[in-house]
């Protein structure tokens, strides 16, 4: 574009102050976890690498960890499946409601977190408390996969309309079952697809801590939960230093792997 | 196996439920369902002696929200601070997203979509919590202008400023995404043909920027508007919906409160959905 010198470097300068904006508190938290102090002197008076062991051997942290790995696991699990069986009726097929069931998948994550979360506790204690199933991991899951379900489905959904179905086509006028059509020229199709989606259905149920704190019952500490808990307690500060500085190197690898799967755009986010 | 997958390829009605029914049952049952009992419960009441739920229809909830100053006022301040965001939001992403889009060569930008997408992975909390550092008294703000009590502190304005950092990239991402798709030609068309470049922004620039800006005030909106740990974590004393939404469930235990005060911002956000419904901005999300 025909743009004046003075302006693509004043655009240029936005986009340098941006990033140093974006960047700045990310790279404070890395700093601050090697910082000796227990409180947050600043500037830190002396460099230590002992909060990391720390954290390393914290019980809680650890099995925080887990139950956020198992309840990702799970709710990526039923987003997949449900996302993608989705996907393929909306756009292989034209029929009644169609727009209404895309805004059904969108609602989750266009209203806010608290209504989504403050809805599945009031059904859990009106409801499935009464027929005798109580909240636990399976109800942090279904929270969790409820929202998850639209990143697959707009994942799988882009690829469905990129690809078209000459393949599906010239697979089946070849001879080939339903199923060997499928399994050889349709999932092949749609694995990057899968992954991508999968990838951040994980991130945003590993993130998530609205509709957990409703939704979670005793005893289910997922790692934000945990973070969030000893965020005010003084004596946990430089652990939870720690915590938060693993999550921001760990940030790189969702984008490194979206990346090798997909180019750029598939890592966009909630949307 | 193959007889069953044969009949269905030649049933497309009975695949097409088949492919449907779970997703559907799912969405319906646990979300709309949990919905319905969200709108419903709002309409009941807690006895004030035993603490016990009583289920029976009362607008008494949604009168209280009405006639009391304090809800009224918290309401207009989570407006305010989602509309804040929004705006912050906009005039920071729209020079960002033109940049990548328009004038960074291809493998700059590359790169560019890529320094912006990283933090997204980030964890909220993570995020959140490096503002509360960098805010505390006597933190790194504190000591840049000069000592103890001279930087914002937490309070309204930590709120506003740590919500725009977060949804920051909700703006960029669909911005940048909608300029990707304006081709360079029709800007040097304008400029051919005399335009100026302010002209050339409201002609051709615009009309393709507003679907992209409502995209992505969807999200920067709906979660400043529903927000209750960042405030919590930066906000000092500030209160927003989330937070009597939340202190009604747990401190007060009152949860058809808790559900008629978080009605508001569902009737807020599926106003603000069906207004920008025909601008486009839904199929951008």
């Amino acid at each position: 574009m025909t743009l004046s010198l003075p302006a693509r470097w004043l655009l240029r300068l936005f986009m340098v102050l941006g990033l140093i904006f974006i960047y700045v508190p990310l790279l404070l938290v890395l700093v601050n976890s090697f910082n000796s102090d227990r409180t947050f002197a600043w500037p830190p008076h002396d460099w230590t690498t002992r909060w990391w062991s720390a954290a390393w051997e914290n019980d809680g942290a650890r099995q925080a960890l887990l139950t956020s790995v198992q309840a990702g696991l799970a709710a990526t699990g039923i987003a997949l499946v449900l996302g993608t069986m989705v996907a393929f009726a909306v756009q292989r097929f034209a029929f009644f409601g169609r727009d209404t069931v895309s805004l059904l998948i969108i609602l989750p994550i266009a209203l806010p977190g608290i209504v989504t979360g403050i809805a599945l506790d009031s059904a859990w204690r009106s409801v499935m408390g009464d027929l005798g199933i109580g909240k636990g991991l399976f109800s942090v899951v279904v929270g969790h996969a409820t929202f998850c379900v639209v990143t697959v489905y707009n994942n799988v959904l882009a690829r469905l309309r990129r690809t078209g179905t000459n393949l599906e086509d010239a697979s089946a006028d070849l001879g080939a079952s339903p199923f060997q059509t499928f399994r050889y020229v349709t999932f092949p199709l749609i694995r990057s697809a899968l992954l991508a989606g999968g990838l951040l259905a994980f991130a945003l149920s590993f993130d998530e801590i609205i509709v957990t704190t409703f939704t979670a019952g005793p005893g289910v500490t997922t790692l934000p939960i945990w973070i969030f808990n000893n965020l005010f307690r003084p004596n946990q500060a430089p652990i939870v230093n720690v915590v938060a500085a693993v999550l921001i190197v760990l940030s790189v690898v969702p984008v490194w792997l979206a990346q090798r799967l997909a180019g750029p755009s598939a890592g966009a986010g909630r949307t | 196996m193959s007889s069953l997958g044969s009949y269905l390829h030649r049933n497309p009605r009975l695949r097409l439920a088949g492919l449907l029914s779970a997703p559907l049952l799912w969405l319906v049952v646990a979300y709309l369902g949990a919905l319905a009992v969200l709108l419903v419960s709002a309409f009941w009441t807690v006895n004030g002696f035993t603490g016990e739920v009583v289920r029976e229809f009362s607008l008494q909830n949604f009168r209280t929200l009405v006639t009391e100053e304090v809800y009224r006022a918290v309401t207009l301040r989570s407006l305010g601070v989602a509309a804040s965001v929004t705006a912050i939001c906009v005039v920071i992403a729209t020079p960002m997203a033109f940049f990548m889009a328009k004038v960074a060569s291809a493998k700059y930008r590359h790169w560019l979509v890529i320094a912006i997408l990283t933090p997204l992975w980030a964890s909220y909390l993570v995020k959140a919590y490096a503002w509360r550092i960098l805010l505390a008294n006597g933190g790194p703000i504190d000591t840049l202008l000069g000592g103890p009590g001279n930087g914002p502190g937490y309070g309204l304005f930590a709120t506003v400023l740590v919500l725009s950092y977060l949804w920051l990239p909700y703006m960029i991402l669909p911005i940048y995404a909608g300029l990707e798709r304006l081709p360079d030609s029709m800007l040097e068309a304008s400029a051919d043909l005399g335009a100026r470049a302010g002209r050339t922004f409201r002609a051709v620039v615009l009309p393709i920027l507003i679907p992209s800006v409502i995209a992505g005030s969807i999200f920067t909106f709906s979660l400043s508007l529903g927000d209750y740990i960042t405030v919590q974590i930066v906000g000092g004393k500030t209160q927003m919906i989330g937070n009597l939404v939340y202190a009604n469930i747990g401190a007060a235990n009152n949860l058809p409160f808790a559900a008629a005060i978080a009605t508001v911002p569902v009737v807020i956000m599926v106003i603000y959905l069906v207004a920008v419904r025909r601008s486009g901005a839904l199929e951008e999300l």
